[in-house]
């Protein structure tokens, strides 16, 4: 298995194309491995006004960027239409309105260019990140950590995905943006925390749900409604809060739950490799304790560079090059999936 | 020229391609069905049939709304992206204006509209004369009674075009009266040809990378942002 002479390591060329949340991205990746070009265009500073994504506002973005973003990608590969020998793009999961600029757009590019149009997972996408720097190893157990999802995914082999673990209600960096809210930090949250906890003490006693000795599943409300109230009690009592040493409690508790059940589940599936990947595989707390666990476990570990952690097109780019070779590929009747599931994928 | 028209800014989606004086192909539908799914396979059989290639078109005519914003974005992403790609001309027309063809043979005001709920209404006032429809005012929104009582006054006949037609006949008949004319039952459903006849006497657009939907609304998370800035 892995990397070593088969079939997903022949020539190719790919435009990928993501639009599910509030990013328009285009980007050309070779062999699925190197990245040739890679264009976002952000819209966080229009989101900021409202303190968080609005759906509308994102998909009208979406038609202002999309054609820009594409041809910009190609002029920065240095590369044409006849260059490509496929067009990824993320189906799903995400904003449906979104989505569906990506998909049209792209269905649009296929049939002008009458090259195949291979629809991609989201999350697919974060987990190929990885490849882009460096190798996959198999079997694998990936961290998925983003906004709107946290999971354990057991990969056997490219293009395998088995869930063994998901959250039951809120997804982790959902829990950072909302203790970001009570904490008054500007949007996006996330790195805030991240920022705020390293200047802090985590000497804050909050909860870890372990949920059932063998579950890999997460829970992040309880701990959410413990910071909530934490703040409360002390605006009751007339005391603040320290900001950091709450901000530094509630990643540590965040990231010891996420840290050990995924070293747990490496453990059970006898992996050859851990993989973290998603828009919360940026927080530096997350990435310094799994290195340590890992280290300490002798278990290699890949995590994309900052830049290919958050949603980008090259990461869509280099999942749909697994697709396209092993046929995937979809006709003009495709349609963005805001509820895409990953193992139907 | 050859000109591809693309409509989806409402519930009828519309494809044609016209070469010049000649409607080649025109598909169209007016049932309640997903635009995502369906356009551009109507694109790809419209195309097939009339047997041209992408590269075979000259020009684009999409209408860009009103509509409904989603639909809209379909329309506008799909003509804008061939057009780009393809390096071919693009055309943005109103789907209003598309619409208020189909009351080429008659003498007087024009009235398409859309509903936009809540008791609003997209719609223009257009005149017909000698088989030229033109505007007279631009597109708007508006709360359909206030719109129908502007028109009264005009004290003409009007022509009411819309596919929504039966929600409303009975208050565009208790304030236009006599003034209404309905159109027949094949009236209603604006005409992918004559986006792409529209489409044909205009001047393209200079930069297709900055061609975007006509919602005549702000999103409404935008409007309340600007209200809330405005009293602070
Ligand atoms: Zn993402």
């Amino acid at each position: 298995m892995g990397d070593i002479m088969s079939k997903f390591d022949k020539k190719t060329m790919i435009l990928g194309i993501e639009t599910s949340c509030d990013e328009t991205a285009a980007a050309v990746v070779e062999n699925g491995t190197k990245i040739r070009s890679n264009v976002v265009a952000s819209q966080i500073q229009s989101h900021k006004r409202f303190g968080g994504v609005v759906p509308e506002v994102a998909s009208r973005h979406h038609v202002e960027q999309f054609t820009l973003v594409c041809e910009k990608a190609l002029e920065d590969a240095k590369a044409t239409w006849s260059d490509l020998d496929a067009i990824a793009v993320t189906q799903g999961p995400g904003l449906v309105g979104a989505l569906l600029i990506g998909v049209n757009g792209a269905k649009a590019l296929s049939l002008a260019h009458g090259l195949p149009l291979v629809p991609v997972h989201h999350i697919t996408g974060h987990i190929y990140a990885n490849r882009l720097a460096g190798n996959m190893q198999f079997p694998l157990i990936a961290l998925i950590v983003s906004g709107g999802h946290t999971e354990l995914i057991y990969m056997k082999e490219h293009g395998s995905y088995e869930i063994i673990g998901a959250t039951r209600d809120d997804a982790a960096g959902e829990a950072f943006d909302k203790v970001a809210r009570t904490l008054d930090l500007p949007y996006p949250g996330g790195p805030e925390i991240d920022r705020l906890a390293k200047a802090g003490e985590p000497n804050i006693k909050l909860p870890r749900a372990w949920l059932e000795p063998d579950s890999y599943d997460f829970s992040f409300s309880g701990l959410k409604s413990a910071v909530i109230n934490t703040v409360h009690n002390a605006k009751q009592r007339g005391k603040t809060v320290d900001k950091a040493d709450l901000a530094a409690s509630f990643q540590e508790s965040v990231v010891d739950v996420l840290v050990t059940k995924t070293m747990n589940a490496a453990k059970a599936y006898h992996v050859r490799q851990v993989l973290v990947a998603g828009g919360v595989a940026a927080n530096q707390g997350l990435r310094s304790s799994m290195a340590k666990a890992c280290e300490e476990a002798d278990m290699p570990l890949s995590i994309p560079p900052f830049s290919l952690c958050t949603d980008n097109a090259a990461m869509i780019a280099a999942a749909g090059t697994i697709g396209f070779l092993k046929g995937t590929s979809a006709d003009m009747a495709l349609n963005g999936k805001p509820g895409l599931n990953i193992e139907e994928f | 020229m050859n000109v591809l028209a693309i409509d989806s800014s409402n519930l009828v989606m519309g494809v044609a391609v016209v070469n010049n004086q000649k409607v080649l192909g025109e598909l169209i539908t007016n049932v309640k069905k997903n635009h995502s799914v369906r356009l551009m396979p109507a694109i790809e059989q419209i195309l097939r049939d009339v047997d041209m290639t992408p590269n075979g078109l000259d020009r684009i005519a999409v209408a860009h709304g009103p509509g409904s914003y989603t639909g809209v974005r379909i329309g506008v992403t799909i003509a804008k992206t061939l057009a780009w790609t393809l390096n071919k001309e693009l055309v943005g027309v109103s789907s209003l204006e598309v619409l208020a063809q189909n009351g080429r043979s008659f003498n007087g005001y024009v009235v398409p509209f859309f509903d936009a709920r809540r008791g609003q209404v997209y719609t223009g006032l257009y005149k017909s004369a000698n088989g030229i429809v033109k505007a007279v005012e631009p597109d708007k929104l508006t709360m359909l009674d206030m719109w129908l009582t502007q028109l009264a006054k005009l004290g003409e006949p009007l022509l009411f075009l819309s596919n929504d037609l039966d929600k409303h006949s009975e208050m565009i008949d208790k304030y236009c009266g006599a003034l209404a004319c309905l159109a027949e039952l094949t009236g209603h459903n604006p005409r992918p040809s004559e986006l792409a006849w529209l489409g044909l006497q205009r001047e393209p657009v200079q930069d297709i990378h900055l061609f975007t939907p006509q919602y005549l609304q702000l999103a409404e998370a935008e409007a309340k942002w600007l209200a809330n800035r405005e009293r602070s």
